[in-house]
């Protein structure tokens, strides 16, 4: 049966961008739809009426929201190519616990280094490079978080390495300094086509950022 | 080689009672650790480092923290009565509605429970939207799982016991047969399942319990004199 796959996403997310990786990783060939999150398309919240978010997977049709369930959807459907999961339960335990707890941490923490100002940034800032020096320890000597290969952690952390740029920006420092070995991580899952396809130039984010700091009046 | 496996919970904790329904799903035999959240035990603190929570599992020596990812877990180790379906699109469904339980439906529901005025009639309604979705989950079936309960049913059937003591507390209704009929019987069916019923912390210790939590959130006006 040809499949069909869609992807409702939104350039800059870093959610979407996990989708866009996992479904490249495998081969998938897609249709990527971008949405105006101003104005979110009637498809859109058909797909996802309970959140109205994306990104979406549909695939044959069927809806797929909420990007870790996506990414295990398509690690699950497409499992001959590339696993992203490892196959042991207790190393897919702690792949899942790591992931939740990307989930659970950066967007918001990060989200704050970029809204706030004066005592609540430093404190932000502070938490913000806690959380990347822990997840830096998770890696120690391995090339990625999934050992020698790019797996499930690595494609839903690696996204975030594209708003660098605009968390140094607004949170005057520098990732680099704090967390070489992440950063150095980062630049190995680019040199995979999955990844550099999949990731926006960091400029062109920090201007995304810039743009949104002025419309919701942090500026 | 001998399984040996640990569950550090407490008594009440809603996430504990997950890694509990899945282990005897499974018919896993466990060592069950009630810890104090006050004077958490060094154990806890050495398996449970980044997060310092319950529930924790322990299998042979190695800890896995946070609920859903025990379940998941439990499942995949111990494959009879599984808990998530074979299907890839089932188990996403699956999935998703078990985030959504933790994301949406509870904190609204602790909203509701621990605000008053006009932040609580919002809460009230975000949290009336929530289980709207879940009664259309039910649509045609006994559990989320089907015939047989699974991961969503899991997820959520601590509500099968807390709702009741948050209406009992706040003299509120959330749950009503007449609002939510499936969910209503969803919840029945669950509670009168006797492995579960018999997991449920005591209702003369939950009582005073979420009294407690309720004045800590709401203090009782002091009429003046």
């Amino acid at each position: 049966m040809a499949e069909e796959v869609v992807l409702l996403d939104f350039w800059p997310s870093p959610f979407g961008m996990r989708l866009r990786i996992a479904l490249a990783e495998k081969g998938i060939k897609y249709e990527y739809k971008e949405e105006d999150l101003q104005n979110k398309s009637e498809l859109l919240l058909k797909m996802n009426p309970v959140h109205k978010k994306i990104p979406v997977l549909v695939h044959n049709k069927k809806p797929v929201c909420e990007s870790l369930v996506a990414v295990q959807y398509i690690d699950e459907v497409w499992k001959d190519k590339c696993p992203l999961l490892p196959s042991h339960p207790y190393e897919r335990a702690l792949a899942r616990f790591w992931a939740d707890y990307i989930d659970k941490k950066i967007y918001d923490v990060g989200r704050k280094v970029w809204t706030t100002k004066g005592e609540e940034q430093e404190a932000a800032r502070k938490e913000f490079i806690e959380c990347l020096k822990l997840l830096e320890s998770q890696l120690g000597d391995k090339p990625y978080f999934g050992g020698d290969t790019l797996g499930y952690v690595d494609v839903v952390l690696v996204p975030f390495y594209s708003w660098f740029d605009a968390y140094e920006t607004y949170g005057n420092f520098s990732i680099e300094a704090e967390c070489p070995k992440l950063v150095a991580w980062a630049k190995t899952c680019l040199e995979r086509e999955s990844v550099s396809k999949s990731l926006p130039d960091q400029k062109r984010v920090t201007e995304f950022i810039s743009q949104l700091r002025k419309r919701i009046g942090v500026e | 080689m001998a399984e040996e496996v640990k569950l550090f919970k407490t008594w009440s904790s809603p996430y504990g009672l997950r890694a509990v329904w899945a282990l005897k799903l499974k018919g896993i035999e466990y060592e069950a650790i009630d810890e104090d959240l006050a004077n958490k035990s060094s154990q806890l603190l050495q398996y449970n480092p980044v997060h310092k929570k319950i529930p924790v599992l322990v299998h042979n020596g190695k800890p896995i923290a946070e609920s859903l990812v025990i379940v998941e877990y439990i499942d995949e180790t111990w494959k009879q009565n599984p808990i998530l379906p074979q299907d890839p699109y089932e188990r996403a469904m699956a999935r998703f509605w078990a985030k959504f339980g933790d994301d949406k439906v509870l904190p609204s529901i602790w909203g509701w429970f621990t605000k008053q005025g006009k932040e609580q009639e919002e809460l009230l309604q975000q949290a009336t939207e929530n289980l709207k979705f879940l009664e259309q989950q039910l649509e045609g079936k006994v559990f989320f799982g089907g015939e047989k309960i699974g991961l969503v049913d899991i997820a959520l059937g601590f509500l099968a016991n807390l709702i009741c003591i948050l209406e009992e507390v706040s003299g509120l209704e959330l749950i009503t047969k007449e609002k939510f009929p499936l969910l209503f019987g969803w919840m029945q069916n669950f509670a009168a399942i006797p492995m579960i019923k018999e997991t449920f912390p005591p209702h003369e210790k939950m009582i005073p319990k979420y009294v407690a939590l309720r004045e800590k959130y709401l203090p009782p006006v002091v009429p003046p004199k």
